[in-house]
């Protein structure tokens, strides 16, 4: 029988490998079993979701098209000097030509003149009206394309439309970007547009308020219902708690519907002020399709994420704080504003980053009771995905609203942690 | 919460004032869904109450609603879509997010944290930035337009849910009992579905109960990553409402409403099994 301790060597495993070499192994073929566990799913989410989010991100800023259907200009008009005044040189007009009769041949030239025009409003009927006579171009057969070009259509002898042109023939372009942050690109560089075209920091900043109006009613709200499901006894609270989580189960064009029901001119909620005598049959209240519309509907279907995370909250703080509190002399107000609100504030902060996250990205609801006036910038990126087809920008959009919500994402995960997520 | 008898003039008021608030807000919670179930059964085309549904006049009533939900095409596709797809899309979610949800609850997993916020992120990433990326790269791999197309995009917004209830579940298992299974002799295959998989399964039904309605109701996504093929009942809901607004909604709205009390129902039920198993009091 040997000592171990005399031998003065490693510690050894059963097997005769060093101890510490032996559990390095066990550690590591743990991690690699978890791993191996996790990674199906990982794989899926990155190609179901997370390639797809990227994707987008990409057609923010890619801008083949230009130098995709226009290979020889963008070329020959690269040492152009737009500030010279001078139009181009006789070679880019040649190279223009020539790149026109294939896009035309190949009906790609109105797609470049669709591209060009979101930077520069008028350049799309220019490239159409040309691309219908660029079939029949002789190339060789003209003298000076320039004049030739010009004479088709006055246009060309534009220094705009070229400086149009040579701004966005790169691959990467900011001009989507600057269109979502209403600049562009102008002879210094970027500048902001015209009053009258800055539409999308406007509406951003509407999105952040009414989120913002929308957080704001849902504390105001829930603290009430948080406090009394905190409190009351253990029976009656799980009563209770089904009223907060039917809406939390219950279908969201549910209740956008019942919304959009009840505020109707003709909806209940105006047939029983009407009846009330509140307000005359004739001046029925507007509270669809507006902000006040967007904001009660959303109010409705947000306040169960704020309930649930005060309420877990408020479930910890045991209530002989309060009491100790007015043995010492409190009043009922310095107690609960000293004492009880300071503990409940982790919950709060939870639960408003959590519906603010939610309502800045909303679409359904305020497409269907926001009208005009109540509408989100998710509304106006589904707009460019389906009407307007201007991709490019709706990712630029969609990339700002991305940014904002991944900040708040980032302070949640360090206020509340997202292993600390409850649901119901 | 009672009211000690020594209690103030000031106090009573304030107490009794503030159970009339909460009431009011509990109103507010739960009236606009429940306004919804008489007046689907209104017998005119009207979204209000009428004067004979007021003075309870049988006549004021009908199931026309409920008939025309039933035989009319549109309606009956569209349910149809949706029952394909929500299964579809659940048994995808909980498999893969069950075997995850076990992974990340071992006790040694490199990058935790990065790995549960990049699960986690479907569910925080707005809908429409999803429905974008989603519409543009299934295109791009022909998924758009398919009803598998749909499923992928459904499972994965029903991930998230998946991976939060099971890991709550996971938090409460008690380790030793894998230990012991092994210690008598069962390989993990076995200590997994007659061992882990029982006392987990609440949390797992729980998970696919989410997933389901997630997808049952999800509308944003299905819109840009379906075409008129995979039009499902929400789809369906969201037209009905932006163009041409027709009372059946109601009775649809009305039959989605039984079906989430019936799954609020079992998820509670089980809830509180699950609560038991831990030893926890059920409440």
């Amino acid at each position: 029988m040997s000592d171990t301790t005399d031998t003065g060597g490693p510690v050894l495993a059963a097997d005769g490998t060093p101890l510490k070499r032996s559990l390095a192994r066990a550690l590591r073929r743990q991690k690699m079993r978890a791993l191996l566990l996790i990674a199906p799913l990982l794989l899926f989410i990155l190609i179901s979701f997370i390639l797809p989010v990227a994707d987008m991100l990409y057609r923010s800023v890619k801008n083949g098209i230009v130098a995709e259907t226009l290979p020889r200009t963008v070329v020959a008009i690269a040492d152009w000097d737009a500030d010279s005044g001078e139009l181009p040189s006789e070679a880019v007009y040649a190279a223009m030509a020539a790149d026109l009769k294939e896009a035309a041949a190949a009906k790609t030239h109105t797609k470049v003149g669709t591209r060009l025009n979101y930077e520069n409003p008028g350049i799309s009927s220019l490239f159409r009206k040309t691309g219908r006579k660029a079939k029949k171009f002789d190339i060789e057969g003209v003298a000076s394309w320039k004049d030739e070009l010009i004479d088709i259509n006055k246009d060309w002898g534009d220094i705009d439309n070229w400086r149009t042109i040579q701004t966005y023939s790169p691959r990467v372009t900011s001009g989507y970007f600057l269109n979502a942050v209403d600049m562009r690109v102008g002879t210094d560089g970027a500048e902001l547009r015209p009053e009258a075209e800055r539409i999308y920091m406007n509406l951003l900043g509407r999105t952040l308020w009414m989120s913002l109006a929308i957080t704001v009613c849902c504390i105001l709200l829930a603290y009430p219902v948080a406090w009394i499901l905190a409190n009351l006894p253990m029976r009656q609270a799980n009563i209770l708690m089904i009223l907060v989580l039917l809406p939390f189960w219950t279908s969201l064009l549910v209740r956008t519907s019942a919304w959009k029901i009840l505020l109707q001119q003709q909806g209940v909620i105006n047939d029983i002020l009407v009846w009330v005598g509140l307000v005359d049959d004739s001046a029925r209240l507007v509270i669809i399709n507006n902000q006040f519309g967007t904001i009660v509907a959303m109010t409705h279907i947000l306040l169960p994420f704020m309930i649930l995370p005060m309420y877990s909250v408020m479930q910890t703080i045991p209530p002989s704080y309060l009491r100790a509190a007015k043995s010492l002399g409190a009043t009922d107000w310095t107690a609960f504003w000293r004492v009880y609100f300071p503990q409940t504030v982790p919950g709060i902060g939870a639960g408003s980053i959590l519906v603010f996250i939610l309502a800045i990205g909303y679409y359904i609801t305020p497409a269907l009771v926001g009208g005009t006036k109540g509408t989100f910038i998710s509304n106006q990126i589904a707009f460019h995905i389906s009407s307007s087809l201007n991709w490019g920008l709706a990712s630029a959009l969609g990339a700002i609203l991305l940014a904002v919500v991944l900040v708040l994402y980032w302070a949640y995960d360090k206020i509340v942690g997202i292993d600390n997520v409850k649901l119901g | 919460m009672a009211l000690p008898p020594y209690a103030t003039t000031g106090q009573r008021v304030w107490h009794y004032t503030f159970r009339v608030i909460c009431g009011l807000i509990f109103f507010f919670l739960i009236a606009p869904i429940v306004v919804v179930i008489p007046l689907s059964f209104n017998s005119q085309d009207f979204f209000t109450f009428t004067k004979e549904m007021l003075s309870f006049d049988p006549a004021g009533y009908s199931l026309k609603h409920y008939r025309d939900f039933f035989s009319n095409p549109d309606w009956q596709d569209a349910l149809w879509n949706s029952v394909k797809i929500a299964p579809a899309a659940t048994i995808l979610s909980v498999s893969l997010g069950t075997l995850a949800a076990i992974g990340l609850s071992q006790p040694h997993v490199p990058a935790r944290r990065a790995i549960m916020a990049t699960l986690i992120s479907p569910m925080i990433v707005p809908l429409i930035i999803s429905a974008a990326g989603m519409y543009f790269f299934y295109s791009r791999i022909g998924l758009a337009g398919t009803y598998w197309g749909v499923v992928l995009a459904h499972a994965a917004l029903g991930i998230p849910f998946v991976i939060i209830t099971v890991t709550a579940t996971l938090v409460g298992f008690d380790r030793s009992l894998t230990r012991a299974a092994a210690n008598m002799g069962a390989d993990p295959v076995t200590t997994f579905f007659r061992v882990q998989m029982p006392l987990i399964l609440p949390g797992v039904i729980s998970g696919a109960l989410f997933a389901f309605i997630t997808s049952f109701d999800e509308v944003v996504v299905v819109i840009f990553v379906g075409s008129a093929k995979q039009q499902t009942l929400p789809w369906q809901m969201f037209t009905g409402l932006r163009e041409q607004i027709s009372p059946t909604i109601l009775a649809v709205a009305t039959i989605l409403v039984a079906i989430s009390i019936a799954l609020l129902t079992t998820v509670e039920l089980l809830r509180r099994r699950s609560e038991r198993l831990r030893g926890m009091s059920p409440g």
